[in-house]
């Protein structure tokens, strides 16, 4: 059985129609053509698919769309304005915070996150937060020097 | 000059705004394949049960269609041959069996969990020494001691130099069985087109070129029917090199049914399907002398290369590399070595970054860290008696080591990681109850193996050259084909850097086109630190041969001697004068007005250039501090030094990326990853809860310094770095956990060096 769910993603209203058992990063992309959201994992512990759900990282793998409905989500191809990309997005192209470009999206959404909610957040704390995604390539040093600078950046 | 800058890239703006193209991100929305999988390590197929209204391949359905079986053309190599989907008996768990196709994902997924195999389990052959026990059974009937690739080698000098040396210093080393595990797993699309009866694959790979050889033998079709685009690749390390029988499947589908089908594989199939690396044993023996120069070594090596051989390089690849590159940075005369790959019933290996040199160094450093402790000189000393320092140099085995910085690399690491300083400390320490260590790795890194280094091997498929195809449009924009395939290492941005300067132009207007089947050259795709150095050769004699053209038309244009002509700005200007023409000018004269041109001139600007080197060496020494916590077995990492020298770095933040991400994949295989088997060769990790890479919170900060040996043997002056940071690293960390613990008499010669194991360790040297 189909339900019929409103997923508002960046703003934008997509109503879907799908079986209760679809994830959130499944309708994300399949649904609504957002395929931004990378799946690394599909049992919630690399990060590759996190999304923004109220302001809050969630690993859209672990949620189901009919869990979303109404609720304000935010994706990677939220976080630019136009032409502007987003401070986080600047600052990891700037200190080469990517290398295959697989799990960025979600270290993005989660960087994000931290630094609108905790913008002074201390080099402990975000190390330890950052630590909740799993990149291959970079050896994360690039990852968090990157977000060091959006953090000073975004702190103006 | 724009080699040497730290340019940002260029790949990155898709990428950050999640408008990449992966191969998950082309299957969104058409029919899926998932594939059913074998729950035993080894068994006869008695019965396939098929669920009613489901679309399932099995291997009766693949009349016609080939197997899968890599060469060598040696007589101690024995061939296996492999089948797309088995008929008759499975040989691993995981392997697959059936294909199921549905309208999505959901629906294959659903029917793949009715199919029923009938499987009569047979004894699976489990683990190195299991395989070669005398009364194992055979994984293979034609393979006698389960050993696919057996070899021997001995120089005519060895017994009388091992023998009468008055220091033999033996290491055990083992390395278990790990991932490449890049984050995005494996995965194809096959789309039929019906105009022109071709598919195209659009697959996570990191050879489209030779896939798509693979794909067209085993099938028996024409080359030209098939196009293999790699699109955005999410990682590989090796493990996306080699052919997966899952594409097969996927485009054998796609031309019987005329549809598009994509498989993606999950996490779980990863792990227990996708190939494997390490799992490796080696048994050496040094002999030194009285001053501790190493006169002779004995090694026996030991791969266990799982079920089959990955194609094209086999799974002799392991063995035979060990086999070759022992030495190391290290000169001694006398070797004798047996090198092993043997097949046992788990998933099949293929190269994982740095191939059987993480395990090699490992062997070598442990080595001399126990020499030096035997003999009574310092791991410094020891090693500068040992290290190479004339060039070009021959080894044992006949491989040329070209202009690199062994001792230096080596004494620079010692002076920024302050050994004296630290001695001080740890001796402090010891006083306070804490165990802190130092451990050195000095190696060497073979990269940009050309086609006669591969030939040593005799590959009956023999990687090696690069081709470049270049043009410049009537614009003026330059178009450079290459046959290497990037995956994350930033390669449109370091060739563009070097085109750049080739031609006189800015990187912005140079495009690389890569990953291809179609639009490129053939090439040999991404692997072995190979692209920098090839690709890059390539790249810089097709910018002569351009250079040469534009000339051509700029002397008749300014009416001066073609000697005289000089690029720069994006424009052609007579040397020492201000008279100039603009290389777009110079581009609509040779497309639009040919007739211009000097008789006999092609019109257009087209080239193509081919580089084929024998390969250069890099070189490192990696120092790593760590402390270890003897109530719990932990290891922390306090500080992580490179010192590193891979000639002309092109884009030094890209070139520190990959220094970067290999010593974390290093640090992991040293201190946290493994896939274990149970008895009856089931695999036991298939999560990324039982397989742990590195987080954050694991990675030191890795401080990096470069040194630049100038070496002819890249025409660019660059080498390959991409696999030396995973070299290394594992050496150094577990020789620093050996100097942390020797006060209790610890010698630990396995990794990873989990908290369970050097708790083991120290409870067995405590006598516990």
């Amino acid at each position: 059985m189909k339900h019929q769910v409103t997923l508002n993603i960046n703003g934008s209203e997509h109503e879907i129609f799908v079986e209760a058992r679809k994830t959130l990063a499944d309708a994300i992309r399949e649904e609504c053509g957002l395929t931004g959201t990378h799946l690394g994992c599909e049992h919630g512990v690399c990060g590759a698919c996190t999304v923004l759900m109220d302001g809050q990282p969630v690993r859209s793998c672990l949620m189901f769309a009919v869990q979303c409905n109404g609720v304000p989500l935010r994706t990677v191809e939220g976080l630019a304005d136009g032409d502007d990309l987003h401070p986080v997005q600047k600052a990891f192209w700037e200190h080469h915070g990517l290398q295959c470009g697989f799990c960025t999206p979600g270290f993005l959404m989660l960087a994000t996150s931290v630094l609108e909610q905790e913008p002074d957040i201390d080099d402990e704390a975000l190390r330890e937060v950052l630590s909740s995604n799993l990149c291959r390539c970079t050896g994360y040093q690039n990852i968090l020097i990157a977000v060091k600078a959006a953090a000073e950046e975004m702190r103006g | 000059m724009w080699v040497g800058r730290r340019l940002r890239r260029f790949e990155d703006a898709a990428l950050l705004r999640g408008e990449g193209r992966f191969v998950g991100d082309i299957a969104s929305g058409s029919a899926a394949m998932r594939f059913v999988r074998s729950p035993v390590a080894r068994g006869k197929i008695l019965d396939i049960e098929i669920p009613k209204g489901a679309s399932v391949i099995t291997g009766r359905d693949l009349e016609g269609v080939g197997t899968v079986m890599p060469l060598l053309h040696r007589d101690d190599f024995i061939a296996v041959e492999q089948p797309v989907l088995p008929l008759t008996e499975v040989h691993f768990a995981g392997q697959a069996v059936a294909a199921v196709i549905a309208p999505t994902a959901e629906e294959a997924e659903d029917f793949a969990d009715q199919v029923f195999l009938e499987i009569d389990p047979l004894d699976p052959v489990v683990g190195l020494d299991n395989a070669l026990s005398p009364d194992a059974p055979l994984v293979h009937e034609h393979v006698p001691g389960n050993s696919i690739i057996d070899s021997n080698m001995t120089t005519p000098g060895f017994t009388e130099a091992f023998e009468p040396a008055p220091f033999k210093v033996s290491v055990d080393i083992r390395s278990s069985r790990q991932s490449a595990m890049p984050l995005e797993t494996r995965g194809g699309h096959a789309a039929f087109d019906a105009s022109t009866g071709r598919v195209t694959l659009s697959a996570g790979t990191q050879a489209p070129h030779v896939i798509r050889t693979a794909i067209a033998d085993v099938l028996g079709i024409p080359e030209a029917d098939l196009r293999v685009v790699a699109p955005d690749v999410g990682g590989g390390f090796g493990q996306k090199y080699c052919l997966a029988v899952e594409d097969v499947v996927a485009v054998w589908a796609a031309r019987r049914y005329r549809m598009a089908v994509a498989w993606i594989e999950d996490r779980r199939e990863n792990f227990t399907s996708s190939f494997h690396s390490r799992d490796q044993h080696y048994l050496v023996t040094g002999a030194f002398d009285d001053d501790g120069k190493l006169v002779a070594l004995e090694a026996d090596i030991r791969c266990n290369v799982g079920a089959f051989s990955c194609y094209p390089v086999t799974c002799g690849v392991e063995a035979l590399m060990a086999m070759a590159e022992m030495p190391g940075p290290y000169d001694f005369r006398e070797y004798s070595v047996r090198a092993r790959a043997v097949t046992t019933n788990a998933c099949p290996i293929a190269p994982y970054r740095g191939v059987s040199r993480p395990v090699i160094t490992m062997t070598l450093e442990r080595l001399m860290d126990e020499a030096a402790n035997r003999i009574g000189v310092s791991e410094v000393e020891i090693r500068r008696r040992n290290l190479v320092t004339e060039f070009p140099y021959t080894s044992v085995m006949g491989l040329v080591y070209d202009q690199a910085t062994y001792i230096e690399s080596l004494d620079r690491a010692v002076e920024l990681i302050d050994l004296d300083g630290f001695r001080k400390e740890q001796e402090e320490s010891l006083t306070k109850g804490k165990y802190i260590g130092l451990g050195l790795s000095t190696f060497s890194e073979r990269t940009g193996y050309g086609t006669s280094a591969f030939a040593a091997r005799s590959m009956d498929i023999t990687p090696g050259f690069e081709t470049v195809e270049m043009t410049m449009d009537p614009s003026g924009f330059v178009e450079v084909r290459v046959g290497a395939s990037s995956h994350g290492q930033g390669l449109e941005t370091s060739l563009s850097q070097l085109v750049a300067d080739e031609l006189g132009v800015r990187p912005e207007n140079v495009r690389i086109v890569q990953g291809d089947t179609d639009r490129t050259p053939y090439g040999w795709g991404t692997f072995a630190s190979r692209s920098a150095v090839l690709a890059g050769g390539a790249s810089k004699l097709a910018s002569h041969d351009m250079r040469a053209k534009l000339a051509a038309i700029a002397a008749n244009e300014l009416e001066a001697a073609v000697e005289d002509m000089e690029f720069s700005e994006g424009s052609v200007k007579v040397r020492g004068t201000d008279v100039a023409v603009e290389m777009s000018k110079l581009a609509r004269i040779a497309y639009h007005k040919s007739n211009q041109l000097s008789l006999g001139s092609t019109p257009g600007l087209s080239v193509s250039a081919t580089y084929d080197p024998h390969g250069t060496f890099s070189n490192a020494c990696h120092a790593a501090v760590v402390e270890v916590d003897l109530e719990t077995g932990a290891v922390q990492i306090r500080r992580f030094l490179v010192v590193e020298d891979a000639g002309i770095l092109i884009n030094p933040l890209i070139a520190d990326g990959q220094v970067h991400g290999g010593v974390a994949q290093g640090i992991a295989s040293a201190l946290f990853e493994e896939l274990v088997y149970d008895e009856n060769g089931n695999l036991l990790t298939t999560s990324l809860m039982d397989y742990l890479p590195p987080t954050m919170s694991e990675m030191p900060l890795i401080e990096i310094e470069h040194l630049v040996s100038i070496s002819d043997a890249t025409i660019t002056g660059a080498k390959g770095l991409g696999e030396g940071g995973a070299i290394g690293a594992p050496a150094a960390v577990i020789n620093a956990i050996n100097d942390a613990l020797r006060p209790l008499g610890v010698v630990l010669n396995e990794n990873p060096a989990t908290p369970e194991r050097v708790r083991r360790h120290i409870a067995r040297a405590q006598g516990a």
